[in-house]
C-alpha cells in the first residue's frame, strides 16, 4: 500500500509538469485525464516477478517512474543534515520508443540538501533519446546533466554505489553502501493502491549506510548515515479525490524501518497505511486502522499552511512519537511545489527519517 | 542760484521728519571717452505729502537722480533713505519689492503693458504687490476718466488717456513716493496742464510724497517746491 | 502665488494679442515634435519586432557557445557539456521557403532554454505537453499565420517538402518567425545531429574558455553576449538614417521656434522691462517664463506627438516594406506606442523650446530695468554677429575635416555632415551679405540702391530662416542625388546581374533536376545554369554562397569591381572565389586575400580573386563554382536556376514550365518582373526618404514664412521713408517680394554645391559604412532647377501673407512711425 503514495506523488508531480497546474488545481482534473492516457502504456499486473539487475534500470514502456533517495547524514561534530536525491522519468505518449528527439521520454531531477539553517535545493529538466539523461541496469546508472546515482566499478547490484549532485550553492558527493537485499512491497514487489486495481511495482533499500560530502556555499563536510531508497514503476492513476497526502520514512531504533502514509481524500477520512520493515527485511503491511497520524504546529510557506510536527502512532506495534522537522522551512520551490525534509522523532522510539507533505493549500 | 548748503538741509530734515532724504549722492557712467560723472554730491529731502520738482537742462542728470530714488539703478556713493529704509546699496530682489510696495512711477513713454487692458494695467503693480482694493481702483478710474475705456487696450487711447493709465497704476498700489519723469513730455500743453492737476489731485489724496521731472518751469511751479540740477548738483531756482 | 499668477497671467496675454505668433511658435513646436517622434514611432516599431525576433531565448545578454570550425555544433557536444554540469540550451536556425516566401525557422529546446524567455514559458505554461508530444507545434505570429494564409493547426510544407508541425498562434513570437522543437527543425532543416549553438544560461555559473576547452577541446567556442540580433545589427544603419533625418527635420522646426520665440520676446522687451520697473522680481519673471516655454513645449508637443503618430502610420507601411525587402526583417504592420515613445518626444520637445527660448532668456536675464543704452547701428551689431557666427562656422567645418580624416564608423559619417551642413549654414549670411554688397555696388538707381541695401539689413532677421531654407534644400539636392545615384546605379547593375531570361525555383532538390533535364531538352533554351546556395556564418556575419556553373553568362556580363588574372577561370577550377564588396569591405579582404568559409563541419580557406558590386544585400555574398559548392555543402539548397532562352521566347516558355511541372515549380519569374521587383523594394526605401524630404522643405517654409512675419511689424519703420519719398505701397510690397525672392534664389544657387558635398559625403562616408559598398557619383542637373523652382515658391509662398499685410497697411499706420519717431 505504501506503493500507492509514492506513485501519487509521481503522477502528480508529472500532471503538474505537463499539465502546469499546481496540483491542488490537478486533483480533480488532473487525474481523470491522466487515466484516459493510460491507454497504450504497459500494465501493472500481478504476478509478474522482479528481477535484478535489469529491473534497476528504466522501463520506458511504463508511463511513469522514480529513483528516488533520501539521507539522514552527521558531521563530526554531529550536525546533522538531510540530502535528497531524486530522478523521474515520463513518457509523453505510448507506443514504441522513438529515437533521438522525438523520444517521448521527459527527465526530471531534483536535489536538496537540508541543514537546520538552510533548504537549498535545485531542479533539472531533460529530454530522453539524446543522452542528457536516463538509466542504465547493468551496470547501474542513472544520471540527468552531472547529477549522477551509479554503481561503483566491480560492485554488484546497489552494493556499492555513488550519489552526486550540484546545485547553485551546494553539492554533495556520498558512498551509499548496503550488502541487504533489496525490500519487495506487497506482493513480491506487486503493489496494489486501491480496491479499482490500481497498482504499481514497488520496492524500496532502506538499508544504505552512507559517506561522503557535502559542499556548501564553498564549505566541504566529511558526513555519514543513513539513506533510504524507493524505485517505482506504473501507468495507472489514482483516484480523482485525492488532494494531497503526508509520507514518512522512518529509521527506527535496532535496524528496524517504518513507512507510513495518508491520503487526504476531499471529502472522507484519510486513507493510511504503511510497512513495517524488520531488521531481516521482512516486510509488514499495516492497516488503516492501526495507524494515527496527528498534525501539531503549523508554518505558512509559500501561502500556505502546512502541520511540520506530526504525532505519529503505531497501535499494534506500540509505537507512539513526535516528529521535528530538521528545518521547518523545507520547502521544494521547484515548478511543481511540495515540502521535503529530514526530522527527527521521540516518544517510544527515538531516530531520525523523512517527511514529505504535498497538496496543502 | 545758491548751492543748497548742508546746515539748512539738516535743518529741515530735522523738523519736518523726511520722507526721502539724498544725500551726497554721486553717479558716473563709463563713456568711449572715459568716465563721465552725471551727479557730483547731491543732496535733497522731501517731506510725506509734499511735492517737489526737479528741474534741468537735457542730461543734467535728473532721470538719473529719479532712477536712484526709484531704486532702479544704484549710486556710487552717498546715501538714499526713503521711509526710513536704505535704498542705496540694497540687493535687487529687495529693490524690486520696494519698487513695487512703496514708489509708484510714471514714465515719459508711460509704459504700460500693450496686451493688458486699461483696467488690468492699472491694476498691474497693485496686483504684483498684492495690495489689489477695488474700491480705489474703482476710484482711480473715474477721478482720472478711464470709467468708459476699462475694457480697450493701450494702443486704441491717445496720449493723455495713456498717461493717465500710467498714474493710476503708480498710485493704485497706495504709494509712499511718486516719481514721474517728464510725464508730460509727450502730450501738447493742455493735456499735459489737465493730466498734472488730476495727478496732484490724486497725490493729496493719498498724501504720498511727490517728486516729478520736468523742464518746464510753468508744469514745476505748481507743485510745492522747486529745485533745479546743474552741473552734478542741486539749486534752488 | 497671486503674484506669480498675474506676472504669468500678464506674459501669456502677450499671446492673446498676437494669435499668429502663437501660431508659428506652436506649429514650429509641433512640427518639429512630430517628424522627430515619427521616425522615432517607426524606429521603436520596427526594433520592437527586432526584439520579439531575437527574445524567442530572452537571449540578449546571454553568452553562447558555438562551433570554432564549421557552422554547426555537434549534438553530442550539446549532451557533453549538460554532463558536464553546463547550464546550456540547444538552438538550430535556419531559413526555410513557404510558398513564395522565406521564414526564420528556430528550432528549441524548452525544457533547459534559460528562464525568463518566451519559450522557457513553456517549461512551466500549459503548452508544454503539446508542443513536446508529437506531432508537436509550430509557434508564430498572428501576422505570419496571416501572411501565410492559413489558419491554426495547419502544417504547411517546405519547398524541400518537410511539413511544420501544427500552427499555434502566439503573439510573442517575431512576425516571420516559426519556432518548433529542437527534433522538429533538424528534420525540417535536414540537419540531424546537428546544432547552430548554445545559448548559456545567465543564472547559471559563467562558464570560461578555459573550462570548455577542458570538455569540448578546441571544437567549441565561447562567444560574449551579442548586442543584439542579427536584425538588429544589419538594420542599424537603416534606422541611423531615419534618425538622422528626424533630427534634420527637428533642427529644422526648431529654426520656426526659435524665430517666433525671438518675435515674442522683442515685442515683450517693453512689456518686460516696465514689469521689473514696477518692481516685479527678475527670478520670478524668469521662472514665468521658463514656465511660458514649458507649457508652450507641452501643448504643441502634445499636438506634435500626436502628428508624428499619423507620420508615422503613413510611412509605417514603406517602411515595413523597405525592411521586408533589404533585410528580410518583419515589422508588424500595426502601430503600437510604448509610454518610453512619449516620454522621449515630449522630452524632446521640451529641450528644443528650451534650446530656441536660450538666446531670449539669457537676453531678459540680462535686461537692463532703464533702457538708456542706445542700439548699435544695425550694421555694426550685424557685423559683430558676422564675425561671430563666421568663427563658429570655421569650428564646424574643422570638426568635419577631423571627424574626416580621424573618425571611423557611421557616427563620423554622420559628424562630417552634421559639421558640413552647419558650418555652410552659418556661412550663408556672410556669403549672402557679400554678394548683396555687390549687387549694390551695380545699381546705378536710387531705388535699386535701396532695394540692396535695404535686402542686406533684413538679412540679420531673415538669416535663421534662409539657413534652415538653405539645410532644407542641400538635404533635398544632398538626398536626390544619392538616390537618383542609386536608381541609376542599380538599374545598370540589375542590368547586367539580372541577364537570364528566366529564374525559377523548384519545390525540391529533386524536382530542380527533373526540371534542369527536361529544359535541357527544349530545343529554345540555349543554357540551364543553377544557382545553388548554401548558408554560412564569417566572423558572426550571415553570408550566402552562391554556386553558379561557369558559362559565358557570367564571364560577359557579371561585372566585377576587381579581379586577379584568370579569376573565371580559377573560380571553375575551385582554386579561387568571388567575394561581395561588402564582405571584403567588413573582412578587409583584397585581392589575393584567403577568406576561411565555415562549411558544414570544416573551414574552407579560399583564395579571393575577383569583387563584384553587391548593393542593397545586408548580407555578405560570395560566388563559387556549383561543383565546389556541393563538394564543401552536400546540402546546399538546389532548387534555383537560371535559364537563358531568346527574350520573345520567355513568355511561352513559362507558360509551358506551369503546365508540365504545376506544384514541382515552387516559382518562376522573368527578367522584367524580377528587375521590378527588385526595384520596387528600393522605391519604398527611397519612399521614405523623400516623404522626410519633402516635409523638412515645407518646415523650411514655415520657417520662412514665421521669420517674415517677425520682421512685417518691424519693417514698417524701414518702409515708411520710402513711402513718404514716393513709392506706391503696392511697389513696395512687389519690391519685399523680389528682396526675398532674390534671397531665395541665392540660397538655393549656393544649396547646390553644398548638396552635393553632401551627395558625396553621403556615398562616400554614410553608405560605405552603413551598407559596405560605394556607389559611383552621378550629378544630376535638371534636379537643381527643380530645386530652385521649389526654393522661390517656397520663399514666394511664404512671403504673400506678411507683404499682402504691409501692401494693405493703412497710411496712419506708416504715419505713427514717424509721430513716433522722437
Amino acid at each position: 500500500m505504501s506503493a500507492r503514495t509514492r506513485f501519487s506523488r509521481v503522477v502528480v508531480v508529472f500532471a503538474i509538469l505537463v499539465l502546469g497546474v499546481w496540483c491542488g488545481h490537478v486533483a480533480a482534473q488532473g487525474f481523470a485525464g491522466l487515466g484516459e492516457d493510460a491507454a497504450g502504456f504497459a500494465e501493472v499486473v500481478p504476478g509478474k516477478a522482479i528481477t535484478f539487475p535489469e529491473d534497476l534500470g528504466a522501463h520506458p514502456d511504463y508511463r511513469i517512474e522514480w529513483w528516488y533517495v533520501t539521507a539522514n547524514l552527521k558531521d563530526a561534530a554531529g550536525t546533522p543534515y538531510g540530502v535528497q536525491w531524486t530522478l523521474f522519468r515520463q513518457a509523453n505518449t505510448p507506443g514504441p520508443q522513438r529515437e533521438g528527439w522525438a523520444s517521448q521520454q521527459v527527465w526530471l531531477g531534483h536535489a536538496a540538501v537540508t541543514t537546520a539553517g538552510a533548504h537549498r535545493f535545485a531542479e533539472t529538466l531533460a529530454r530522453g533519446g539524446i543522452g542528457q539523461a536516463g538509466v542504465t541496469a547493468e551496470p547501474f546508472q542513472a544520471w540527468i546533466d552531472d547529477w549522477s546515482f551509479a554503481r561503483i566499478d566491480g560492485a554488484a547490484g546497489l552494493a556499492a554505489t555513488t550519489l552526486a549532485a550540484k546545485g547553485k550553492d551546494f553539492s554533495y558527493a556520498l558512498q551509499l553502501r548496503s550488502d541487504r537485499a533489496l525490500v519487495l512491497h506487497g506482493d513480491r514487489g506487486f503493489s496494489r493502491k486501491s480496491e479499482r486495481g490500481q497498482a504499481s511495482y514497488y520496492y524500496s533499500q532502506p538499508f544504505f549506510t552512507v559517506a561522503g560530502t557535502l559542499t556548501l556555499d564553498g564549505r566541504t563536510v566529511d558526513v555519514t548515515g543513513q539513506a533510504w531508497m524507493d524505485r517505482e514503476w506504473s501507468s495507472q492513476p489514482l483516484a480523482s479525490d485525492q488532494k494531497g497526502w503526508d509520507w514518512f520514512s522512518l529509521h527506527l531504533p535496532g535496524g528496524e524501518k517504518l513507512m507510513l502514509f495518508q491520503l487526504r481524500g476531499a471529502a472522507e477520512a484519510p486513507f493510511r497505511s504503511g510497512s513495517w520493515i524488520g531488521a531481516d527485511g521482512a516486510v509488514a503491511v499495516l492497516a488503516n486502522d492501526d495507524i494515527e497520524l496527528t498534525p501539531g504546529e503549523t508554518r505558512v510557506m509559500a501561502g500556505r499552511r502546512l502541520p511540520v510536527h506530526w504525532t505519529v502512532e503505531v497501535k499494534s506495534r506500540g509505537l507512539r512519537i513526535e516528529t521535528a522537522p530538521l528545518n521547518a522551512e523545507s520547502w521544494m520551490d521547484t515548478i511543481f511545489r511540495y515540502w521535503e525534509g529530514p526530522i527527527s522523532f521521540r516518544g517510544s522510539h527515538a531516530g531520525v527519517g523523512y517527511l514529505e507533505m504535498t497538496g496543502y493549500e | 542760484m545758491t548751492v543748497i548748503d548742508r546746515t539748512e538741509r539738516s535743518d529741515r530734515a530735522a523738523d519736518a521728519a523726511p520722507l526721502l532724504r539724498v544725500s551726497g549722492v554721486r553717479k558716473s557712467y563709463a563713456t568711449p571717452q572715459g568716465a563721465l560723472a552725471v551727479l557730483k554730491g547731491v543732496d535733497l529731502t522731501l517731506a510725506a505729502g509734499e511735492s517737489l520738482a526737479l528741474l534741468g537742462e537735457s542730461g543734467s542728470g535728473k532721470s538719473t537722480l529719479l532712477h536712484l530714488i526709484g531704486g532702479l539703478d544704484d549710486a556710487d556713493a552717498g546715501e538714499i533713505v526713503l521711509d526710513g529704509v536704505r535704498v542705496t546699496g540694497m540687493p535687487d530682489a529687495e529693490r524690486a519689492a520696494l519698487r513695487r510696495e512703496k514708489i509708484g512711477i510714471v514714465f515719459q513713454q508711460f509704459n504700460l503693458v500693450p496686451s493688458l487692458t486699461v483696467a488690468d494695467n492699472l491694476a498691474f503693480q497693485a496686483r504684483i504687490a498684492g495690495r489689489f482694493d477695488a474700491a480705489w481702483q474703482d476710484e482711480l478710474m473715474r477721478r482720472l476718466g478711464l470709467a468708459a475705456l476699462a475694457g480697450r487696450y493701450p494702443e486704441q487711447l491717445s496720449g493723455g488717456q495713456q498717461q493717465r493709465v500710467a498714474i493710476g497704476r503708480a498710485l493704485a498700489v497706495k504709494p509712499r513716493l511718486l516719481l514721474a519723469d517728464e510725464p508730460t513730455g509727450n502730450l501738447d500743453a493742455a493735456t499735459g496742464d489737465e493730466v498734472l492737476g488730476l495727478a496732484l489731485d490724486l497725490i493729496r489724496r493719498t498724501g504720498c510724497g511727490f517728486l516729478m521731472v520736468t523742464h518746464s518751469t510753468r508744469l514745476a511751479a505748481r507743485l510745492d517746491r522747486q529745485v533745479m540740477l546743474a552741473s552734478g548738483v542741486l539749486v534752488t531756482p | 502665488m497671486r503674484q506669480a499668477y498675474w506676472i504669468f497671467a500678464t506674459l501669456l496675454s502677450h499671446w492673446r494679442r498676437h494669435p499668429l505668433n502663437l501660431a508659428t511658435l506652436m506649429v514650429g513646436l509641433a512640427i518639429a515634435t512630430a517628424l522627430w517622434s515619427g521616425v522615432q514611432a517607426l524606429n521603436q516599431q520596427a526594433r520592437a519586432s527586432y526584439d520579439r525576433a531575437a527574445a524567442v531565448f530572452g537571449e540578449a545578454g546571454l553568452a553562447s557557445i558555438v562551433s570554432a570550425r564549421g557552422a554547426f555544433v555537434a549534438q553530442d557536444a550539446y549532451v557533453a557539456l549538460r554532463r558536464a554540469g553546463w547550464k546550456v540550451s540547444p538552438v538550430l536556425e535556419g531559413s526555410v521557403r513557404i510558398g513564395a516566401a522565406s521564414y526564420r525557422l528556430i528550432g528549441v529546446e524548452p525544457l533547459t532554454v534559460p528562464r525568463g524567455s518566451p519559450v522557457s514559458g513553456l517549461a512551466t505554461g500549459g503548452e508544454l505537453e503539446a508542443f513536446l508530444r508529437a506531432p508537436g507545434q509550430t509557434l508564430a505570429a498572428p501576422e505570419t499565420l496571416g501572411e501565410l494564409g492559413v489558419a491554426e493547426g495547419a502544417t504547411p510544407s517546405t519547398d524541400k517538402g518537410k511539413a511544420l508541425p501544427p500552427l499555434v498562434r502566439d503573439g510573442t513570437v517575431a512576425p516571420g518567425l516559426l519556432v518548433v522543437d529542437i527534433g522538429a527543425a533538424q528534420d525540417i532543416l535536414g540537419r540531424p545531429g546537428q546544432l547552430s549553438r548554445l545559448i548559456v544560461d545567465g543564472d547559471a555559473a559563467q562558464p570560461d574558455a578555459a573550462a570548455l576547452a577542458a570538455v569540448a577541446g578546441d571544437a567549441l567556442r565561447l562567444e560574449a553576449a551579442a548586442e543584439g540580433g542579427d536584425l538588429a545589427r544589419l538594420t542599424d544603419s537603416f534606422h541611423l538614417n531615419l534618425t538622422a533625418f528626424g533630427l534634420l527635420a527637428f533642427i529644422v522646426g526648431l529654426f520656426i521656434v526659435h524665430a517666433s520665440i525671438g518675435l515674442a520676446f522683442e515685442q515683450r522687451l517693453g512689456t518686460l522691462r516696465t514689469m521689473r520697473a514696477v518692481g516685479v522680481p527678475l527670478r520670478l519673471l524668469m521662472a514665468a517664463l521658463v514656465a511660458e516655454m514649458v507649457l508652450a513645449a507641452l501643448l504643441a508637443g502634445a499636438v506634435g506627438m500626436v502628428c508624428g503618430y499619423f507620420i508615422a502610420a503613413a510611412l509605417l507601411p514603406d517602411v515595413a516594406a523597405s525592411l521586408d525587402g533589404l533585410y528580410g526583417a518583419h515589422v508588424s504592420g500595426q502601430l503600437a506606442i510604448a509610454p518610453r515613445w512619449w516620454a522621449s518626444g515630449l522630452g524632446m520637445a521640451l529641450a528644443g523650446a528650451l534650446a530656441a527660448s536660450a538666446l531670449s532668456l539669457a537676453k531678459v536675464a540680462r535686461l537692463p530695468v532703464l533702457s538708456v543704452a542706445k542700439p548699435l547701428a544695425w550694421r555694426e551689431a550685424q557685423q559683430v554677429q558676422l564675425r561671430r557666427q563666421g568663427a563658429f562656422a570655421v569650428f564646424c567645418l574643422v570638426v568635419a575635416l577631423l571627424a574626416y580624416v580621424a573618425g571611423h564608423g557611421l557616427i563620423a559619417g554622420f559628424v562630417v555632415i552634421a559639421g558640413v551642413l552647419l558650418g555652410a549654414a552659418l556661412l550663408l549670411p556672410l556669403a549672402l551679405s557679400g554678394l548683396l554688397s555687390a549687387g549694390e555696388g551695380t545699381a546705378k538707381q536710387a531705388l535699386a540702391q535701396w532695394f540692396w541695401a535695404d535686402t542686406r539689413q533684413q538679412l540679420s532677421g531673415l538669416s535663421l530662416a534662409l539657413m534652415a531654407l538653405l539645410l532644407a534644400l542641400s538635404a533635398n539636392v544632398g538626398v536626390g542625388t544619392m538616390v537618383e545615384g542609386f536608381r541609376k546605379t542599380f538599374t545598370g547593375w540589375l542590368d547586367e546581374r539580372l541577364n537570364a531570361e528566366i529564374y525559377f525555383d523548384a519545390a525540391s532538390a529533386a524536382d530542380g533536376a527533373r526540371i534542369a533535364a527536361w529544359l535541357a531538352r527544349q530545343p529554345q533554351v540555349s543554357a540551364v545554369l543553377p544557382v545553388w546556395r548554401a548558408e554560412t556564418r564569417i566572423k558572426g556575419w550571415p553570408v550566402d554562397v552562391y554556386g553558379t556553373r561557369d558559362h559565358a553568362t557570367y564571364r560577359v556580363h557579371f561585372s566585377l569591381l576587381s579581379e586577379l588574372p584568370g579569376a573565371w577561370d580559377k573560380v571553375r577550377d575551385g582554386e579561387g572565389v568571388l567575394v561581395s564588396e561588402q564582405l571584403a569591405r567588413r573582412m578587409g579582404l583584397g585581392l589575393g586575400s584567403t577568406l576561411a568559409i565555415p562549411t558544414g563541419d570544416a573551414v574552407w580557406e579560399a583564395p579571393v580573386v575577383g569583387l563584384y558590386p553587391d548593393y542593397g544585400n545586408p548580407k555578405g555574398q560570395v560566388r563559387v563554382n556549383v561543383d565546389h559548392l556541393v563538394r564543401h555543402w552536400p546540402d546546399a539548397r538546389r532548387t534555383s536556376y537560371s535559364l537563358r532562352t531568346a527574350p520573345e521566347q520567355a513568355e511561352a516558355l513559362i507558360g509551358t514550365m506551369q503546365a508540365q511541372f504545376g506544384a514541382s515549380l515552387a516559382r518562376v519569374v522573368d527578367q522584367a518582373s524580377l528587375k521590378a521587383a527588385s526595384t520596387r523594394i528600393f522605391e519604398k526605401t527611397f519612399a521614405v526618404t523623400g516623404a522626410l524630404n519633402t516635409l523638412t522643405l515645407v518646415v523650411s517654409g514655415i520657417a520662412l514664412f514665421a521669420s517674415l512675419l517677425a520682421l512685417t511689424g518691424l519693417r514698417l519703420a524701414q518702409l515708411a521713408p520710402v513711402w513718404a519719398l514716393g513709392v506706391p505701397r503696392r511697389r513696395l510690397a512687389d519690391l519685399e517680394i523680389g528682396k526675398l525672392l532674390v534671397l531665395a534664389a541665392i540660397t538655393a544657387v549656393l544649396a547646390v554645391p553644398l548638396g552635393l558635398v553632401l551627395a558625396w559625403c553621403l556615398v562616400a562616408i554614410v553608405n560605405v559604412q552603413a551598407f559596405g559598398w560605394r556607389l559611383p557619383f552621378h550629378v544630376f542637373p535638371l534636379q537643381w532647377v527643380v530645386i530652385l523652382a521649389l526654393a522661390l515658391v517656397t520663399a514666394l509662398l511664404a512671403a504673400v501673407i506678411p507683404v499682402a499685410r504691409l501692401g494693405r497697411t493703412a497710411p496712419q499706420d506708416l504715419l505713427r512711425v514717424f509721430a513716433n519717431e522722437r
